[in-house]
């Protein structure tokens, strides 16, 4: 595709939105603040980083991200892959903005907002190919969407119908992890399975800047560096967890800490599609080809409230809210768009059609979505027949009204 | 309710330090705002009692029950954590070591589980490792128990877990009186608590009497950890704890408007150790004994309880006891927790199969 890099430029101002952990580049990156995503102040902490990659002696061998042509990973993004990005994203903030409201209208118990993460959802989402896998955590409603994953399946469990309703092989998409960081250390073992299994895919698992601070997370990062698993450890630094800001998760840069793991890290700014895109997919290549894990920070900005049973208002300031709104991740890919002259009227016009069918579609089935079957809360406790248990759903069974099973 | 509940109305509570003589006399207060007065008042009386956990300062927790505690007492004994629950817990331990008296919050029953080991294998065992030189003087808070509509793992009761392993106590707050002073006793204490606060229970109201707030009684723990009479009966005794106490009490109610039976309820408050004299006293009058949890039933606190009480008062039941409880599978989905939890139904229909035998 012809003016990636130009595109990358006009995305993010100046251009500037990777810094490296690498023994080559550290100091100097350290050092140039224009190197860093711009938005972020505060130069990185913890010079003198080991090389990239596992079991590289000092100065190893293996190229660092700024020796790569990033926009080689877009090159070859035809129009209409590009507008389908867009689309993506469109659609998946719109059923955001539904589930916020089912919520609201009590059709649905919570609702966790992806709202400003789009792009690096997306971006990341679309990197995958058939024989990836990818863990979530319970935000991830876009990757879900990226992979297949019918988003009424998504609100089901936010609706209270069930615990996870969609086959994590069938769409190479574990189910939501609410318990922060779990997931890291299931993405580990299940690419030591593929590594060993010689699968031509890699893992990829989603956590966010809160969850850095728990252990599974830093022990996943131990295993994964040490057995060099094929695994994209994907954190969105969407600059709070609850109400507690990163910084107090971390001193340094949340990327930076790979590089005490022995494995290479990126971070990229999290509201530009194309760089997620690009840098996902370079991650994806890398750990596909043998040469353990890498961790992506995609830094991003949780617009919305943490659920719809929080209240910022009383932690942080509309200020920094307002300065986030100029930078959201669905006004800089029309900007692009717009740019190179993709959003012509007609299309956007269909795809605001589409998206207020989807919208429709999706608020109407969730709505309908009936109760489960209450014995059905007996199902699936164990693979084999548990006494204790068959005994207690009879004995409930015996207890409903007819109409009830 | 023991006696001796310290509490202030609201207006104590915003007036800034006034505790007694509030001309507004006794409000109603949530069992979270018991809570939070009660932290306030452990804080106050103690400067080495600090309160730790994810989101309890500028946030106030998310159920607010640190609410105002940073505003009051300050970033150093009020921290809001890193995400990392066995962090929590194990550097407790460390400052608890140190002559504090940290108050964990875990912030739902089902992300306690990440500092198990922190709280199974050292804060439990240090005092008897140390042959006594150790005190860890720690109390975990957890929100626990169902009803709220929630996600998942935020609706659980781990009791049991902790009730198995010597070296902790356990306590279950089920009203705001009990709330504002188990908290204070339990702070301290010197040995580790875990303390259960029944979540769907936060919004309930009571007057709590007006008095001296948190004047540390010559027993530090003094009755935190006896069981009450919380309605008396003669005909069969309920016994709960934690947010199954206002369930058997409502079955009590509709008990003697519709079947004409009198029913005792006694509130366990604390599960480890068990206090079961109370109990056995009722079962000696009634015979007969329903115990009520969320938590599933294999090798529960019911177990422990019907398993004493048959040792100790064989000859005075006239029926098995029979146990109303979560069932022994992973908590349902929230479409299907009404199902899940004891209710009055469940209650009425053990009482009746009680009175069958
Ligand atoms: C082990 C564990 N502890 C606590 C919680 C409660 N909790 C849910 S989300 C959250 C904050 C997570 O922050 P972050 O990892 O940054 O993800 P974000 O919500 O910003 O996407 C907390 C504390 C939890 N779900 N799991
Ligand atoms: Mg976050």
């Amino acid at each position: 595709m012809r003016g990636v890099a130009e595109l990358m430029q006009l995305l993010t101002p100046g251009g500037h939105r990777i810094t490296v952990a690498s023994r080559a580049r550290t100091t100097e990156l350290a050092e140039s603040p224009t190197a860093t995503c711009d938005s972020r102040s505060d130069p990185p902490r913890g010079a003198g980083l080991p090389a990239a990659g596992p079991g590289n002696g000092p100065g190893g061998g293996e190229p660092t991200i700024v020796d790569i042509d990033l926009p080689v990973y877009v090159a070859d993004l035809t129009d209409d892959e590009l507008f389908g990005l867009y689309r993506d994203m469109v659609l998946v903030r719109r059923m955001d903005e539904e589930a916020t409201s089912l919520q609201r209208q009590g059709e649905l118990g919570l609702w966790a907002s992806l709202r400003g993460q789009e792009a690096a959802q997306v971006g990341s989402g679309r990197a995958l190919g058939p024989d990836d896998m990818a863990f979530p955590s319970y935000r991830e409603h876009g990757v879900a969407w990226c992979r297949g994953v019918d988003p009424a399946a998504v609100l089901a469990i936010f609706r209270g119908v069930n615990l996870g309703g969609w086959d994590p092989a069938e769409h190479g998409f574990a189910l939501y992890s609410i318990v922060v960081g779990a997931q890291t250390l299931h993405a580990t073992g299940y690419a030591m399975g593929m590594a060993q299994d010689r699968s031509p895919g890699a893992a990829i698992v989603y956590f966010g800047d809160g969850a850095s601070s728990e252990g599974d997370v830093n022990e996943a990062f131990g295993w994964a560096s040490v057995f060099a698993v094929p695994l994209v450890f994907f954190c969105q630094n969407n600059q709070w967890a609850i109400s507690e800001p990163a910084r107090r998760q971390s001193r340094t840069e949340i990327f930076h800490r790979a590089a005490g793991f022995g494995f290479p890290s990126v971070r990229v700014d999290g509201n530009d599609v194309l760089a997620c895109l690009a840098v996902t997919r370079w991650a994806l290549a890398t750990a596909r080809a043998g040469r353990g894990p890498v961790l992506v920070e995609a830094v991003t900005y949780r617009m919305g409230a943490h659920t719809t049973a929080d209240d910022p208002t009383r932690y942080r300031s509309s200020a920094e809210l307002e300065a986030w709104h100029r930078r959201d991740p669905l006004d800089r890919i029309r900007t692009h768009l717009a740019a190179r002259g993709l959003l012509a009227q007609e299309r956007d016009r269909r795809l605001a059609l589409e998206t207020d069918t989807f919208a429709h579609e999706l608020r109407a089935r969730c709505t309908a979505m009936p109760d489960p079957d209450p014995t059905s809360l007996f199902d699936h406790v164990q693979v084999t027949e548990n006494g204790l248990v068959a005994a207690q759903r009879s004995a409930f069974a015996a207890t409903l009204d007819p109409g009830e099973t | 309710m023991t006696s001796g509940a310290v509490i202030a109305g609201e207006q104590a509570a915003d007036g800034g330090g006034q505790r007694t003589g509030e001309p507004a006399g006794p409000v109603p207060i949530t069992l979270a705002k018991a809570l939070n007065l009660g932290l306030r008042s452990a804080m106050a009386a103690d400067p080495k009692v600090i309160v730790m956990g994810e989101d309890v300062g500028t946030l106030g927790g998310v159920f607010r029950v640190t609410d105002g505690l940073l505003k009051e007492f300050g970033e150093a004994r009020v921290i809001d954590t890193p995400l990392a629950e066995s962090a929590i817990v194990g550097t407790a331990i460390g400052l608890a070591m140190r002559g504090y008296r940290p108050v964990c919050e875990i912030q739902f029953d089902g992300f306690v589980y990440p500092a198990f080991d922190q709280i199974v294998s050292q804060l439990a065992k240090l005092h008897y490792r140390s042959a006594g030189r150790i005190r860890l003087p720690v109390t975990i808070r957890i929100p626990f128990g169902g009803g709220i509509g929630a996600v998942e793992h935020h609706s659980e009761s781990p009791e049991a877990y902790f009730c198995h392993t010597a070296g902790l106590k356990v306590v279950a707050c089920s009203n705001p009186a009990d709330a504002h002073q188990m908290i204070q006793q339990a702070i301290r204490s010197d040995d580790p608590v875990i303390f259960l606060e029944p979540k769907r229970r936060y919004w309930e109201k009571a007057v709590v009497d007006p008095g001296s707030l948190g004047e540390p009684s010559p027993d530090a723990t003094g009755g935190l950890h006896s069981s009450a009479v919380a309605r008396a009966g003669t005909d069969a005794t309920l016994v709960g704890y934690g947010p199954t106490v206002r369930t058997c009490l409502d079955a009590a109610e509709v008990s003697a408007a519709d079947d004409g039976r009198s029913l005792e309820v006694v509130d366990l408050r604390s599960l480890s150790p068990l206090d079961l004299e109370p109990v056995l006293a009722s079962v000696r009058r009634t015979g007969r004994l329903v115990v009520v949890h969320e938590a599933p039933s294999n090798v529960s606190v019911s177990a422990e309880v019907a398993a004493r009480v048959t040792e100790q008062a064989f000859y005075s039941l006239e029926a098995p006891v029979l146990r109303v409880t979560g069932f022994d599978t992973p908590y349902p989905p929230a479409r299907l927790e009404d199902h899940y939890l004891p209710d009055v139904d469940r209650i009425l229909d053990a009482v009746d199969r009680s009175f069958g035998y």
